[in-house]
């Protein structure tokens, strides 16, 4: 399928992956991803164990449903209980809120459902009689999606709860934690597709750090570390794009355009991190009558809870990898999360279940 | 997966609505979140039914070819004693 675009062969493979022992400095290093994708592709491809001891690669907030506020899912639960329909995406519904999950709602008696698409979602208000809402997770390779949907004059008894998050400003706030160790970043692929590479520019240019765009096959993932280490040698930190073909500099200007349109920025909650500035979008005033959080009574967001002897916050921070947590494997699997990173597809502790990936050596 | 996006092979379009085949799988993906007009055997990125890019098999042949020129720009980073690497320890995976 698509031969073009599969870039897998073993023999480039072992090119890169030469070229990353040959640029790896001798001392440790850590390299930090922010996309669930680039975890299940490192982890499913062995990837790890094409690197040399000393680098380290580590998922940081990559999973938009693992970083979502437990006050948020709280929100959709409260809404759902009215007898309002709510959809999300599937992994949404089994994150733990601060008291149900939705999945939990839906036991007793909710109305919830899954969606692969917001499309869908304006489909299932169309068949429904009911109130329904669109439960809007996701960073900037989604949020477009939404927005198309907002202005796409959707049904009546359509609303959107928005939590859409913007992948940059978590980038720069990590490296605002005391040691945070962290030598450089590959970059999303797809959330780059639609934001180019400015915004890494300007949030990122003043640490210095080499921020490289990967893509997700095996070999795109080698050669931007291969990058990320070329450039901690030359001693030229910068934005790099090693992922041309699907990122170009000025990003998608349609999907970007459909953002500023429907959305504007603001402070956001991040799971197990905290508020960070302008890492958030909110619907624009004059979309008032389409936002759930006007349309029904959304209780005040409350603290998120403090799950005793989960190491998410650290998992998320990339201040820890899944297996170093005590609960990992043991009381927390995809059957049992105990944390929203073992929850959610794209969490870095769900995928390092499912691939038995260990920390290397 | 929220940030997955799959090519897929353009065979039809109507209006903002494209007809498309994933490698058999044949479904729909709006067209308004790209910037670029697609005809039928175009390629697109298509992230959970919206089309956000539009691909060409030239482009992964270039991007083969920047693989293979990094491979080859090798030469100033080598440092004494190269030619021994040395081996991970096997059974690690």
């Amino acid at each position: 399928m698509n031969a073009s675009f599969r870039l897998a062969d073993p023999e480039r493979a072992k090119a890169l992956s030469e070229a990353i022992r040959i640029l790896a400095p001798p001392e440790p290093i850590k390299i930090v991803h922010v996309c669930g994708t680039h975890e299940v592709a490192i982890s499913h491809n062995g990837i790890r164990r094409l690197l040399p001891e000393t680098v380290t690669i580590l998922e940081g907030p990559g999973c938009p449903v693992c970083v979502t506020p437990a006050s948020e899912i709280d929100a959709a639960v409260e809404i759902a209980r009215t007898g309002a329909t709510v959809c999300s995406f599937g992994d949404m519904l089994r994150v733990p809120g601060g008291r149900v999950s939705l999945d939990q709602a839906r036991s007793e008696g909710c109305d919830i459902r899954t969606v692969l698409s917001a499309k869908d979602a304006v489909e299932q208000a169309r068949a429904a009689k009911g109130e329904v809402v669109f439960f809007a997770v996701g960073f900037e390779t989604t949020a477009p999606m939404t927005a198309a949907i907002v202005l796409d004059d959707p049904p009546e008894n359509l609303s959107v709860l928005a939590s859409h998050k913007l992948i940059p400003p978590a980038m720069a706030a990590l490296l605002d934690l005391p040691d945070h160790g962290i030598a450089g970043y590959l970059a999303p692929g797809h959330v780059s597709t639609i934001i180019g590479t400015g915004p890494y520019r300007e949030w990122l240019d003043s640490y210095e750090i080499p921020v490289v765009i990967g893509g997700f096959e095996p070999l795109d993932i080698l050669y931007a570390i291969a990058l990320i280490l070329r450039q901690i040698a030359d001693g030229t930190p910068k934005v790099e794009n090693a992922y041309p073909r699907a990122v170009d500099d000025e990003g998608n200007r349609a999907a970007l355009n459909l953002i500023d349109e429907v959305f504007e920025v603001t402070d956001a909650a991040w799971r197990g991190i905290g508020t960070i500035p302008s890492s958030g979008l909110v619907l624009r005033e004059r979309f008032r009558s389409i936002d759930a959080r006007e349309r029904f009574e959304i209780p005040e967001p409350g603290p998120d809870p403090e799950i005793p002897g989960c190491r998410c916050p650290d998992v998320l921070t990339a201040r820890a990898v899944p297996s170093d947590c005590p609960l990992f494997g043991t009381r927390c699997t995809p059957l049992t999360p105990v944390g929203p990173c073992m929850v959610g597809a794209e969490g870095a502790c769900s995928i390092w279940f499912r691939y038995g990936e260990r920390r290397t050596p | 997966m929220m940030c997955l996006a799959a090519p897929a092979l353009v065979v039809s379009v109507e209006g903002k609505i494209a007809h498309v085949d994933y490698g058999g799988v044949l479904t729909t993906a709006r067209l308004d979140t790209l910037s670029e007009k697609v005809k039928p055997g175009d390629y697109v990125l298509i992230h959970t039914g919206f089309a956000i890019q539009r691909l060409s098999p030239e482009d992964g042949r270039e991007t083969l070819a920047l693989f293979d020129e990094l491979a080859a720009s090798l030469e100033p980073y080598r440092s004494e004693g190269e030619d021994d690497p040395p081996q991970r320890p096997s059974g690690s995976g």
